[in-house]
């Protein structure tokens, strides 16, 4: 167990300093000069000189390099390109809002999606089926940001139950959740349809199993069966789904907190776009792989505690 | 012969009524500039914020442009950058795939790794990345959405090729001397093709969804030239206005990307071997 779990460490690290190193060289082989972004076309040569000695831009690209690395292993992102503002604190604070919404979205598909899931499959063929199925491709095909728009439209524009604006800078515990309850319905139900599939898919696969009928033969109850048994089976390649969704849940979230106007990492990230804040783009991007790695870690964890056949050695 | 495969297709309304939409959407795209009634650009202040009605159908956005029209020009950059972007990855997906699976050793481990990484990330913060480096141009938004598909591609055409490859006709041919190429061509490709076209088929619809999640952001199709991800980015903005705006460009993406599903779907089960019975009994149900 722990030569797997230092092993995985390890990997996990080298990915997001592949990662980096990527993101790194990509934003200084753009065409674009950032001085001359940031500054504007019109800016005397002097003041791209300033500007670019003291964003470290003379530097030897290797120099720069070794200097962002070094830096961000303990945790400095450096300074915005546009308003010299330090971006690690940035995205400390935004960091939670994008993970609470991931979460709680991953809440709503599982809360929805195991259920409907077992009972299509369980029901094979009947209505509940047929309308799992249908709420499925439905899922499989509404983007999730225009479900977030569609929800606004209903919840908020007409039936007025929820604000308009999410604005969440301050505010109490309740109101955080309030807020949140739209945006993680229109990432969550979009989670649900996979999950829904995927749990039907395995749970039919577990059903057909000899020791589903030795299980009935010897007189255990069907639910006793379904989710002592069944269930905790299938559970594995679901899990393994689930963490397959929650790279694009957070691809999802980048959208869905531009439709609801929610703080968070993915409207940093656009709004660093929009910039043109290159130093910003870089952070945002690394610590979007440095979520999405823990969470994978997470998962590849968590099968030993599932599944006790799964040894790690 | 093709006719007897295309059997269950033809006989599975769902996907007739996606081939339908799809169709419909490809005229759409060929025709707008005869069909839309509206010139989608030309601005008309007085009639800005018109709610939908027997001359707008859809309604005007805050410049007073025909918001119907738009959506039926919205359809082109739709499906092109859908279909482009989508023959872009499998053009660079199946070959290297093939080539990992049959030839192995540390090259798929390489190419393996890489896929591997690519795919546990979300595929719209790779096209994220390229179009932030690139630019917006239509092109480059073809090359971004292709670029973060290709991983699925070389995953199916490695997988599918593992199975073909330890088949005694591969052997057979190689004891005959034929060159890896001429395996890879004539041998492995057909069976890796069947897969891809599935995957091809919803590829397009992930593809479509991806451009309006762009053109949302604004990363896409840069207005004034109206894609459906822009047309909802306008109708957000104004949504405290004219609420419905973003509602109607949204319902025809939608359409599309779920008609591209359902053909996808049902293809896939006319090729699935395992699920030919789950597909005899379909069609016995709808007869």
């Amino acid at each position: 167990m722990r030569r797997f779990l230092i092993r995985r460490l390890l990997s996990a690290i080298v990915i997001v300093w592949a990662v980096a190193t990527i993101v790194f060289f990509s934003m200084r082989i753009i065409p674009a000069d950032p001085a001359e972004v940031v500054l504007g076309e019109h800016a005397s040569a002097e003041s791209l000189a300033a500007f670019r000695r003291q964003a470290g831009l003379d530097q030897p690209l290797l120099a720069q390099y070794w200097d962002f690395i070094s830096r961000a292993v303990v945790g400095d992102l450096g300074q915005s390109l546009v308003n010299n503002a330090e971006i690690a604190p940035q995205i400390w604070f935004v960091l939670p809002y994008t993970v609470v919404l991931a979460f709680a979205s991953l809440g709503v598909g599982i809360l929805i999606g195991i259920p409907i899931g077992v009972l299509a499959a369980v029901r094979r063929n009947s209505w509940i089926d047929l309308a799992s199925r249908c709420f499925a491709l439905l899922g499989f095909s509404f983007p999730a940001f225009y479900l977030g728009v569609a929800l606004l439209l209903l919840f908020s524009i007409w039936l007025g139950w929820f604000p308009v604006m999410h604005s969440i800078r301050f505010g109490t515990w309740a109101e955080h959740l309030y807020k949140l309850v739209l945006p993680a319905l229109s990432l969550g139900l979009i989670q649900a349809a996979y999950i829904t599939r995927l749990t039907r898919s395995t749970m039919l696969e577990e059903l057909r199993k000899d020791y589903v009928r030795t299980a009935l033969a010897k007189g255990l109850t069907m639910r006793r069966v379904l989710f002592n048994h069944g269930l905790r089976n299938a559970l594995v390649p679901i899990v393994t789904a689930i963490g397959l969704y929650a790279g694009s849940s957070l691809g999802g979230a980048i959208l869905t907190e531009t439709v609801f106007n929610r703080p968070g990492l993915g409207k940093l990230l656009v709004g660093a776009i929009a910039q043109r804040d290159y130093n910003l783009i870089q952070a945002g991007l690394i610590v979007f792989a440095l979520v999405i790695v823990a969470v994978n870690l997470a998962i590849d964890l968590s099968y030993g505690f599932l599944d006790p056949r799964v040894k790690h050695d | 012969m093709v006719v007897s495969r295309l059997r269950p297709i033809l006989e599975d309304k769902g996907a007739m009524a996606g081939l339908g939409v799809i169709l419909l959407f490809c005229l759409m795209a060929l025709l707008a500039p005869w069909i839309a009634p509206h010139d989608p650009t030309t601005q008309n202040v007085r009639d800005a914020f018109q709610g939908p009605g027997a001359r707008y159908w859809f309604g005007t956005d805050e410049f007073g442009r025909d918001v119907f029209s738009r959506v039926i020009h919205g359809a082109r950059p739709a499906l092109m950058i859908g279909v482009f972007s989508v023959v872009l990855s499998v053009v660079l997906g199946m070959p290297l795939g093939m080539l990992a699976g049959f030839v192995g050793g540390r090259f798929d481990t390489a190419v393996s790794a890489v896929v591997d990484v690519m795919m546990s990330f979300p595929s719209l913060l790779l096209a994220l990345m390229v179009v932030t480096l690139l630019g917006s141009a239509p092109s480059m938004v073809v090359l971004a959405i292709g670029i973060s598909h290709v991983p699925v591609f070389v995953r199916l055409a490695r997988s599918s090729t593992l199975v073909v490859r330890e088949l005694d006709f591969v052997a057979a041919s190689r004891s005959f001397g034929a060159r890896t190429g001429h395996i890879l061509r004539r041998h492995v490709m057909p069976n890796v093709i069947g897969p891809t076209i599935v995957m091809a088929t919803l590829g397009i619809a992930g593809a479509i969804r991806e451009e309006a999640g762009l053109s949302f952001l604004g990363l896409g199709i840069q207005p004034p030239a109206p894609s459906w991800g822009n047309l909802i980015r306008d109708g957000v903005n104004a949504i405290l206005h004219a609420p419905t705006l973003a509602l109607l460009p949204g319902l025809v993406l939608t359409a599309s990307v779920l008609a591209f599903n359902i053909v996808g779907d049902s293809v896939r089960d006319m090729l699935d071997p395992h699920d030919i019975a789950a597909a005899a009994a379909k069609r016995d149900r709808a007869r």
